[in-house]
C-alpha cells in the first residue's frame, strides 16, 4: 500500500527488532521536502500536529473529486458511498483502537470536543453538589477546563493528583484522592508537557474498585503506540486525528456502549434523532446520537488514511523506533551545556522538553526557527506543569516516525547556536 | 530573509541580562500586570506619578529577552516624562516595531529604542517588544484587571 510499509524488516540476535525505514517513510511526506528559511525543514513540533503523508492528503482529495455527497440521508449513488465510506472507517477506528463494537466510535472534532463531550453530558448528569472530580497535575488544559467548568457549574470539587520532579504521577496519591464522593477520573496517558506515559490501566483498575468511570486522554499516546481500550478498561478514551498524520477538525471519542446508551445527547440537530414533533423528539442509536449535523465527512475520510497508513507502518515498530530515538536524543541534549531536560519519567514517549541556562524559550525558539528547525515554545497549554517546576515555559522538541538523527543532531547544533548568540 | 544580528543586537542582549530599574517601586501609586498567554512572559510595571509626571517607574517580572529589554528600556525613556509624551512615545513605538520600512524621522523620536527596529521582521515578536507598553498604559489608566496582549 505504502512504500515504507514494504520496507525490510530485519531480525537481530534472538530478540525480533522491527525497524522501519525511515528515508522511505520521509519521501511519502510532501513538506518534509520543502526548505524552510533557506534550510531543509526539521520539523520538530509533532506534538502539536504532525505532517501528512500523501496517502491521507490523496485520500481527501480523492472524495471531494469522486463521492462527495451528504451521509445518511441520500438515496442516490454519491450519498450511499460516501456513507458507506464514512462507516466504513468507524469499523477501522474500532479496531485500531480494540473497542468492542463500532457504535462506541463517536466522531468529533479533537480531543478537546470529546472531553467536552463526557464532561457536558456524563458529567452534568452524575456530578453533584459536593462531589469531586480527579484529574493529575500534568494535564493538558483541555482535560482541565472542561472539568472546572462543570465543578463550577455544579459547585463540586476539582481535586489533583500530584506529580514528582521527574514528571511521574505519584501512584498512591492518585489512590488515595479516589474518594467515595469521586465521580469520574479524568487523566492523560502520555503528557504533551513532559512526556511521561501513565500507567492507564493500573489506574483505571485503582478507580474501578471503587466504582469510578475514568476517561483516559490519548491525544498524544495514540500517535506513538498500540492502545487497546479494552485491555486498560477505561470508559472513555479520546484522540485527534491530526496528531496521528490525519487531518485537522476530527477526533474520536471511545465510550463503553453502556456509558454512552445512558448519556444524554451532546448536541441537538440533524441525524442524532429518530422522530421530531414540536412535541417530543426521540434521540437516534449509538453513534449517530452524539452525531449532530454533518460531520467532517472528509475529515472522516482522511483520518481512516491515517490509521491505515500507521497500521500498515506498524504501531509496534512505530513506537520501538522513536523509542529509540527519544533515547538518542535525550543523551545528544543533556550533552549541551546549559541544558535541563523537564520531564525525565522511567516511561516516556515523543516529547523532550527542556531548558537552557536562563534563556527564554521563546528565544530559543526564535533561533531556532532560522535554522529551518520546527519546536514548540512555552506552556504548552500546560500552565499548571510549568507552576509544579517553577519555570514560566519550556522548548519542546516532540518526535514522529519521520524524524532522523540528523533532525537530532540538527537540533543540537541549533541549541549551541542558542548559546553563542544569547550566551 | 531576516537577521539574528538585527533583532538581538548587542544593547538588547545587554538590556535583558542587567535589566534597569527591575525592582518594586515602594512609593508607586498606579501599577498594573501584564500577561502574554502564549508564551507565559508577565511583568508588572509600577509608577510614581505626581501631576502629569511620572516620577519614578520601574518593573518586574519574566519573560523573553526581547520583552525584557524592552521593558528595561521603555523604563529608561519615561522617567520624567509626562502621561501624554508617554502615551506617544507609545504610540510611535508599536508603529516603529510593525512597520517595515523605517524612515529616519521615526528613529530619531525614539532615540535609543530605536535598537527594536529588527522585530518588525519578526512578526511573532511584536507582542514580546509591546508587552511592558501595553502594561504601562494599563498603569496609566489605572486597570484592575492585568492585561493580555491577546
Amino acid at each position: 500500500m505504502t512504500p515504507a510499509a514494504k520496507a525490510g524488516y530485519a531480525q537481530q540476535g534472538a530478540s525480533p527488532r522491527i525497524e522501519l525505514d525511515v528515508q522511505a517513510i520521509r519521501a511519502e511526506f510532501p513538506i518534509l521536502q520543502r526548505t524552510v528559511r533557506g534550510k531543509p525543514l526539521v520539523y520538530l513540533d509533532n506534538a502539536a500536529t504532525s505532517q501528512k503523508p500523501r496517502f491521507v492528503l490523496d485520500a481527501i482529495a480523492r472524495y471531494y473529486e469522486d463521492e462527495n455527497a451528504n451521509i445518511h440521508r441520500g438515496v442516490h449513488y454519491l450519498s450511499e458511498r460516501a456513507t458507506a465510506d464514512y462507516e466504513n472507517v468507524r469499523g477501522r477506528v474500532q479496531h485500531f483502537l480494540g473497542a468492542a463494537k463500532p457504535a462506541e466510535i463517536i466522531f468529533v472534532r479533537g480531543t478537546t470536543e470529546a472531553i467536552n463531550l463526557v464532561a457536558q453530558t456524563y458529567g452534568r448528569t452524575h456530578v453533584g453538589p459536593g462531589d469531586e472530580v480527579l484529574i493529575t497535575a500534568m494535564e493538558h488544559h483541555s482535560n482541565i477546563v472542561p472539568w472546572q467548568m462543570l465543578c463550577a457549574e455544579k459547585n463540586a470539587k476539582l481535586r489533583v493528583a500530584p506529580i514528582n520532579d521527574r514528571g511521574e504521577l505519584l501512584l498512591d496519591e492518585f489512590e488515595n484522592l479516589l474518594g467515595p464522593r469521586t465521580k469520574i477520573a479524568a487523566f492523560t496517558h502520555v503528557s504533551n508537557a513532559l512526556g511521561s506515559i501513565n500507567p492507564v490501566k493500573r489506574m483505571t483498575e485503582m478507580a474501578h474498585r471503587r466504582k469510578i468511570p475514568v476517561l483516559v486522554d490519548g491525544a498524544q499516546a495514540v500517535p506513538h503506540m498500540s492502545v487497546d481500550v479494552q485491555a486498560i478498561d477505561c470508559d472513555f478514551y479520546a484522540f485527534s486525528g491530526h496528531k496521528v498524520y490525519g487531518p485537522t477538525g476530527i477526533g474520536v471519542l471511545y465510550g463503553k456502549a453502556e456509558l454512552l446508551d445512558a448519556m444524554p445527547p451532546y448536541q441537538g440537530g440533524g441525524d442524532m434523532i429518530s422522530s421530531v414533533t414540536f412535541e417530543k423528539t426521540t434521540y437516534n442509536k449509538l453513534p449517530y446520537k452524539f452525531e449532530a449535523g454533518t460531520p467532517d465527512i472528509a475529515g472522516v475520510i482522511g483520518l481512516g488514511a491515517a490509521i491505515d497508513y500507521v497500521t500498515d507502518v506498524g504501531m509496534d515498530a512505530i513506537e520501538a523506533y522513536e523509542h529509540e530515538l527519544l533515547g538518542y536524543a535525550t543523551e545528544k541534549l543533556s550533552a549541551v551545556p546549559g541544558v535541563r531536560l523537564i520531564g525525565t519519567a522511567a516511561q516516556k514517549a515523543g516529547v523532550l522538553s527542556f531548558v537552557l541556562n536562563d534563556i527564554h524559550p521563546h528565544d530559543i525558539g526564535t533561533i531556532l526557527d532560522q535554522e529551518g528547525i520546527a519546536i514548540r515554545t512555552g506552556h504548552h497549554c500546560s500552565q499548571p506543569v510549568m507552576d509544579r517546576f517553577d519555570i514560566p515555559a519550556t522548548a519542546r522538541a516532540s518526535l514522529a516516525i519521520y524524524n532522523t538523527r540528523e533532525d537530532i543532531d540538527a537540533l543540537a547544533r541549533g541549541v549551541e547556536r542558542v548559546r553563542e548568540v544569547l550566551g | 530573509m531576516p537577521e539574528l544580528r538585527d533583532l538581538y543586537q548587542e544593547v538588547i542582549l545587554e538590556h535583558s541580562k542587567a535589566p534597569r530599574n527591575f525592582k518594586k517601586l515602594p512609593n508607586a501609586n498606579h501599577h498594573a500586570e501584564g500577561f502574554n498567554p502564549l508564551c507565559g512572559d508577565r511583568f508588572t510595571v509600577y509608577l510614581d506619578v505626581e501631576g502629569d509626571t511620572v516620577r519614578d517607574i520601574a518593573f518586574q517580572g519574566s519573560g523573553c529577552a526581547i520583552s525584557k529589554a524592552s521593558a528595561s528600556m521603555m523604563t529608561q525613556s519615561i522617567k520624567g516624562k509626562t502621561l501624554a509624551e508617554a502615551e506617544r512615545l507609545f504610540e510611535n513605538f508599536h508603529k516603529f516595531v510593525t512597520t517595515q520600512d523605517h524612515h529616519d524621522a521615526d528613529s530619531a523620536e525614539l532615540g535609543k529604542l530605536a535598537v527594536f527596529s529588527g522585530v518588525a521582521e519578526f512578526p511573532a515578536r511584536v507582542k514580546c517588544a509591546t508587552l511592558a507598553w501595553h502594561t504601562l498604559q494599563a498603569a496609566i489608566e489605572g486597570k484592575q484587571d492585568s492585561v493580555s496582549t491577546e
